[in-house]
């Protein structure tokens, strides 16, 4: 039930009807209620935000609208005519196109190829492709999308195959486009060009529908704003009359801190030390180069960077999953070469290192398993889980239910498989195991990714608990705001590299960005030279481009 | 509140689906008996007469399950570790040599009681070694363990042809088997047991590999789900990644599971060569080794299902041979397309009839829990 939004009845000027009407969408999926009776109405030629946490029902609206699911119950109109859909064939042809958050491309394919992909007509495909590439280049030039039309998708920035979504969407004649978290791979600078390209949508009338957890998104960009919660809309407010914390609240339902409240970090001795640090993989590429750092007891180490620099192979190096090419890893002191039978996730845990891994239902969990099977991950060859080489079940649900305690898991039941709990509950129980120790180094990869604002909140909250107890954490994000609300000192990756370091309380978004696209100018005259601290003092001064939360 | 569950309950995914599928195949291959003009109600009544209808019968087909019990565990053992051992047929086989040697070497020095720990131990080593192979193979250098286990089944026979010939055969016997053994090295068979208690009953092969077959399943179990190994071995078969983050060697669980593998395998030379042939001979594992893989799969990779899968396959085989005996129109060949069906349809199409089934789950359920609403206020208040 909408309690902002009244059902609109179809008006009788078709030229003035809304772009988008939902009325009374209702949707189960078995005993979840993702949507109850969703109304809303979005005005042509405009950009609308849809937030709320994970689970809130956004996706599965947005997925009803492009034809994946149908509803139980209500009705879709476009411009004022209802209309059914059934599948994503019905909705194309109402005008409707989606870039969804992994991006539906074939990578051996070139732009042209993947943007005409089930469009093509006639025989044979020569007229095809001439006929896409000149509309490529009309859209490129009308929509400031510039793409190279022959370009091999698979060797392009992540933010141009974006644009190939959108060009395919347009391609195919879409007048509403629906954007399904399109910002979660892209820098900042990325993100900037992305909502240019949203605004010249915008102005040439297309309606543009964006979904998203980041509040500053919608701030940023959007005309006007819905909130939904548990499958409800809470509320829809004009961009320019609401503000992040209204959201937020909103989408909650009630006040939440962006940042975690933390006291200055009082760092002891380096805890975890990397030398010349270097990973070729299988094929050949040097996926880490020669990284050098160290992450001192007490201390947040926040590592930044566009996902696929390197970050994932440094944690799968750290926590002993991969063995480095070269170098040295040093925790608590002790040594573990390359090549020494020390790399192995089990000895690294024993010499007092937990990770929380990045891929959450694959490395964390298993997902087949009872809560409780995965609760002991890692750890099943703990004395306290059972005598000599049998488990006791009733020993490892009893740890289960402790942790699912001590970090609010829901539904705090070690039975239930794994699979059925939400990201951030899972999220919650593999920090939980991993904390529960207290370990003296813990890496912590991507900790909040598809996890809602009330859990981002306590997780956060957990990792600066870790900090204070004395460990050295060191924090894999690819969430700027994330690192920039947690870490002391943050490093930024760039193709294995370390290209720019800087203390947390200066660190400037503007900077990080360029560092993270490796937009810096060379300054020095030979070869790739890496700048390290607040290198470059003219950036750093500058005041950050969006705002930040500040502590 | 609890969770959702999910969409079809266990009982009908262990229970109801396999009956459903087991009455398809009987379906159809009462449309096969009928099409060559014999009677398919004559033809059940038969086949379940034999397997079910006298002591004998009972016994047979509780000696056919022995075999099927320890290769069907032996698939499932490998499938639970994301292994498919296809293998089971020779390390079966080679299984059986090992009880052999040992019989054979030692059956006048031995006791009964030695005798018999020393076959298990040697059905189980013959059978492992027969899987470390293919398994190092998989584990060390990526050759892939369906392939390579496969090809071990060809050369098991190749072996045994080998040393049946060249090693076992009595001189200036035409028959190619070893001489009897002394009956220190023979499992003690059901009616000799019943003899010690003055019950006279009439000879068939069940014996108490019967009952080490049993052992084994519940020791599966408590190994794969109350083991720290077995945990392990569940580990990595359900999500390699995950393994390897948790610390868990994916080559070492690979060799471990195949060895545990090959060894139950392995105990099918226990159940025919000490229990019921009490000589070594050719080809006495017939097809046991690939049955276990529908076995397996009809049994859902449990013990408990793989003694029940095991039984209804033992059923079938000595049902069949009834079958065959009852009605003459009706050859052994036709047995083999029966149970042929019974594999496909549990086996290869085990999950064809789910999707029906969640269908008439979903409905059943949606009529059901209005009424639960309306009569809860009632109740409670």
């Amino acid at each position: 039930m909408s309690t902002d939004s009244a059902p609109v009845a179809a008006p009788d000027n078709p030229g003035d009807a809304p772009a988008v009407e939902l009325v009374g969408i209702d949707k189960r999926f078995g005993a979840v209620h993702a949507n109850r009776g969703v109304s809303l109405t979005i005005a042509k030629g405009s950009i609308h935000g849809i937030v709320g946490e994970n689970g809130a029902g956004k996706s599965t609206l947005m997925s009803i609208l492009y034809g994946f699911y149908e509803a139980d119950a209500g009705e879709i109109r476009i411009d004022g005519r209802p209309i059914r859909i059934k599948s994503p064939r019905d909705a194309i042809a109402a005008g409707i196109g989606m870039v969804h958050q992994h991006f539906m491309l074939v990578d051996t394919f070139t732009v042209v190829e993947n943007v005409m992909l089930g469009a093509e007509s006639g025989v044979l495909i020569q007229g095809s492709i001439a006929k896409a590439r000149a509309e490529i280049e009309r859209l490129g030039r009308d929509y400031g999308l510039v793409v190279d039309p022959d370009a091999v998708v698979g060797e392009l920035p992540v933010g141009e195959q974006q644009r190939v979504e959108i060009l395919k969407a347009l391609y195919r004649q879409c007048r509403i486009l629906i954007l399904d978290e399109p910002t979660g791979v892209l820098t900042p600078q990325e993100t900037d060009q992305l909502f240019r390209i949203l605004k010249a949508l915008k102005d040439r009338g297309v309606t543009v529908i964006l979904i998203t957890h980041k509040l500053r998104e919608i701030m940023a960009v959007t005309d006007r704003v819905t909130v939904m919660r548990l499958g409800e809309v809470v509320a829809e407010r004009n961009t320019a009359e609401t503000d992040r914390e209204e959201l937020a609240v909103l989408m909650v339902g009630r006040k939440v801190r962006l940042a975690p409240d933390r006291a200055k970090a009082r760092p002891g001795q380096p805890a975890l030390a990397v030398e010349h640090l270097s990973l070729t993989d299988e094929f050949g590429v040097k996926r880490l180069d020669d990284v050098n750092f160290s992450v001192r007891a007490g201390e947040i180490v926040g590592i930044a960077g566009v996902s696929g620099n390197g970050q994932s192979e440094l944690l799968e190096v750290l926590s002993g999953i991969r063995g480095p090419t070269s170098g040295l890893i040093r925790v608590l002191g002790q040594e573990v070469k390359a090549g020494g039978e020390q790399c192995r996730p089990d000895r690294m845990r024993r010499l007092g290192l937990a990770h929380v891994p990045e891929d959450r239902s694959r490395l964390g969990l298993v997902s087949a398993f009872p809560a409780w099977e995965s609760a002991i991950l890692g750890y099943q060859r703990d004395k306290a889980y059972g005598f000599g080489p049998l488990i006791s079940t009733s020993a490892a649900e009893k740890e289960c239910a402790r942790l699912m305690q001590s970090f609010d898991v829901r539904p705090p039941e070690p039975g239930l498989g794994c699979a059925k709990f939400s990201g951030g509950n899972q999220q919650k129980l593999i920090l939980a195991r991993e904390m529960a120790r207290n370990p003296k180094v813990l890496l912590v990869g991507q900790p909040t990714r598809g996890v809602d604002i009330g859990a981002i909140e306590f997780i956060h909250k957990q990792i600066v608990a870790m900090r204070d107890q004395g460990s050295a954490v060191l924090l894999v994000s690819v969430e700027l705001d994330e690192i920039l609300a947690l870490s002391d000192r943050i490093i930024v990756m760039f193709q294995g590299r370390i290209v720019g370091e800087t203390p947390g309380e200066r660190a400037d978004e503007r900077q990080l960005g360029l560092w993270m696209a490796n937009a810096q100018a060379d300054p020095g005259g030979e070869g790739p030279t890496v700048p390290r601290g607040p290198a470059i003092p003219g950036l750093t001064l500058q005041s950050p481009t969006l705002p930040r939360p500040t502590s | 509140m609890s969770a959702p569950t999910g969409p079809l309950p266990r009982w009908i995914d262990i229970g109801v689906l396999p009956i459903v599928n087991l009455i398809m195949a009987l379906i159809v291959a009462g449309l096969i008996v009928l099409a060559i003009g014999a009677s398919p109600i004559e033809a059940i009544q038969s086949m379940a007469e034999g397997a079910f209808g006298s002591l004998d019968g009972i016994s047979y087909t509780l000696y056919y399950a022995t075999d099927f019990i320890f290769t069907g565990l032996a698939v499932a053992v490998a499938f639970h570790a994301g292994l498919f051992n296809i293998g089971g047929e020779g390390q079966a086989y080679i299984g059986g040599l090992g009880v052999g040697v040992v019989a054979l070497t030692f059956d006048h020095s031995l006791a009964f009681l030695p005798m018999m720990l020393l076959g298990i131990v040697a059905a189980a080593a013959f059978g492992a070694g027969w899987a470390f192979i293919p398994a190092y193979l998989q584990a060390k250098r990526g050759s892939h363990v369906v392939i390579t286990t496969i090809m071990f089944n060809f050369l098991a026979t190749a072996l045994m042809n080998y040393v049946m010939v060249y090693v076992f055969r009595v001189p200036g016997s035409m028959e190619v088997v070893s001489r009897d053994f002394e009956s220190s090295a023979g499992i003690p068979q059901l009616s000799e047991i019943m003899a010690k208690f003055g019950i006279v009953i009439s000879n068939t092969p069940l014996n108490l590999a019967f009952v080490w077959a049993i052992i084994c399943c519940v020791a599966v179990w408590v190994y794969l789900w109350r083991s720290r190994g077995g945990y392990e071995l569940r580990t990595t078969g359900l999500s390699p990644k995950a393994a390897e983050y948790a610390g868990i060697r994916p080559d070492r669980i690979t060799i471990t599971a195949m060895l545990i593998s090959g060894a139950l395998a392995g105990f099918v030379g226990l159940n025919e060569v000490m229990g019921y042939h009490r000589f070594l001979l050719l080809d006495f594992v017939a097809g046991a080794g690939f049955t276990g893989i529908a076995v397996a799969l009809m049994g859902r990779n449990h013990p408990f299902g793989i003694v029940l899968a095991s039984i209804l396959f033992g059923a079938l085989y000595q049902g069949g041979s009834e079958l065959a005996f009852d009605i003459p129109t009706i050859t052994r060949d036709m047995i083999v397309v029966i149970q042929g069906l019974v594999i496909l349809f549990s086996g290869a199409l085990a999950y064809m009839n789910r999707p029906l089934l969640e269908r008439g789950w979903r409905l059943y359920a949606a009529r059901r829990k209005p009424a639960a609403t309306f009569v809860a206020p009632g109740t409670g208040g």
